[in-house]
């Protein structure tokens, strides 16, 4: 199954953003997107997870146009997608919104299997404190928890998924990706920071335009 | 699987809801405070106080919610949990009637349950609270539903309260003139099925049709 652009163009506030963007992302694949701020680097990821209606051309899920409801249901199925926002609440524990978001997409999980990923995470002890209390890093990390959950995923879509997180953090997450690509997942992101330890991937570069 | 998905979302819905339990408490109280604020206001006469309190009742019913309505989806759109809602194998439309069912739940049904006091205050007679408790428990889900579609559109605007109030007041008006003409009936021991009859028909109509307008509304603003 690949995620495939074709001819994707974005308009925003009568400013064309981007035009003509075709790309594949295949398995074992990690395409990097680059753009200086303003861009649309961000646009064009959640034209991509279907939030965003592109001005023109469209994105296919293993061939077929993901607004068709069985291809959009497959494509949710395989799809992980973390955003700028985290959807991490506040009011509940890295352990709770970790099992509310597992329910909420149909990943079945044990409570073992929550703490050993917050473990992972280095979230020991902290577990089941309200996330409010935690800094912006460890928020960060309740929210990429979700791509240890959801083993199912084939696609993984991450805006900027290295803010806040420190030295080990990062390390951390990058051989998690490597071992994704490696399984066979296909991952596009995009981040400000060079990435260290992962190689082979592939550029795709927006340009700002006026 | 996909009722399981439905069952998570009240579960999450409910246990925060719980969590922020001042902004639970807080429309209620506005609720209680503007209804004992008229017998102070118009004077303690009984009769007066019977004549205008079914109207006074549901203004302030009306009022309270659009106050506790804003946060229906505000905290889970500005925190990105909506766009996750979006990403899941269930229809939006039906995760969006959970959320408002919830939200009836935890903010209306505790202000049915303190209407009994408020009818002491404005001297409702016995059958007139009776139809008072009707219309509330018929015209409460209706705000929620209606004015979920209107919190859904203004949700990516900073401090879109003043304009739901102005989106949403307007809209509620049928819903007042029948509510307060049921309870009206009943003080003169008339029957009250009719205005019954069509405020249920407007709460089936939108049981119908907006979680489906909910969740465009939703959409267009993660857009």
């Amino acid at each position: 199954m690949s995620l495939e652009a074709v001819n994707l163009s974005c308009v925003r506030r009568d400013r064309v953003l981007f035009e003509q963007q075709s790309f594949t992302l295949n398995a074992g694949e990690l395409t990097y997107l680059l753009g200086e701020n303003g861009a649309g680097k961000t646009s064009l990821l959640r034209i991509l997870i279907g939030f965003v209606e592109p001005a023109a051309g469209q994105v296919l899920y293993g061939g077929s146009a993901i607004t068709h409801s069985d291809v959009r249901r497959k494509f949710n199925a395989e799809l992980i997608y973390i955003g700028h926002k985290s959807a991490v609440d506040p009011h509940a524990s890295a352990f709770e919104n970790s099992r509310f978001w597992c329910a909420q997409h149909g990943v079945s999980v044990t409570q073992e299997l929550i703490y050993s990923v917050l473990a992972t995470l280095g979230l020991v002890g902290l577990e089941d404190i309200p996330c409010g209390q935690l800094s912006a890093g460890q928020n960060r990390r309740v929210a990429l928890a979700r791509l240890w959950f959801k083993a199912t995923a084939k696609v993984w879509v991450l805006d900027e998924p290295f803010t806040a997180l420190d030295v080990k953090g990062i390390e951390l997450l990058e051989r998690h990706i490597e071992a994704f690509l490696a399984r066979g997942g296909s991952v596009i992101l995009t981040s400000h920071q060079p990435l260290s330890h992962l190689t082979g991937w592939r550029p795709l570069e927006l340009e700002y335009r006026l | 699987m996909r009722s399981g998905v439905y069952a998570a979302m009240f579960k999450r819905e409910y246990t925060l809801a719980f969590r922020q339990k001042a902004e639970l408490v807080q429309p209620l109280v506005f609720f209680v405070l503007v209804v004992s604020l008229f017998p102070l206001g118009v004077g303690p006469s009984p009769e007066i106080l019977q004549r205008i309190g079914p109207g006074v009742i549901w203004v302030a019913a009306i009022l309270s919610s659009l106050l506790g309505m804003e946060r229906l989806f505000r905290d889970d759109f500005q925190n990105g949990w909506l766009e996750q809602l979006a990403l899941t194998d269930a229809s939006l439309a039906g995760l969006m009637a959970i959320k408002v069912f919830t939200h009836w739940l935890v903010s209306f049904v505790p202000l049915v349950i303190v209407s009994p006091l408020l009818a002491l205050f404005l001297n409702l007679t016995e059958p007139m609270y009776w139809a008072l408790l009707a219309t509330l428990a018929i015209g409460t889900p209706l705000i929620s539903l209606v004015g979920a579609i209107a919190v859904g559109l203004t949700m990516g605007l900073n401090r879109g309260g003043v304009l739901l109030a102005l989106l949403l007041i307007p809209l509620f008006i049928p819903l007042l003139i029948f509510a307060t003409s049921a309870i009206e009936s009943a003080a003169m021991q008339l029957s009250y099925m009719p205005q019954l009859a069509i405020l249920g028909a407007l709460l089936l109509l939108a049981f119908a049709f907006t979680p489906f307008a909910i969740s465009y509304a939703v959409r267009v603003s993660l857009n």
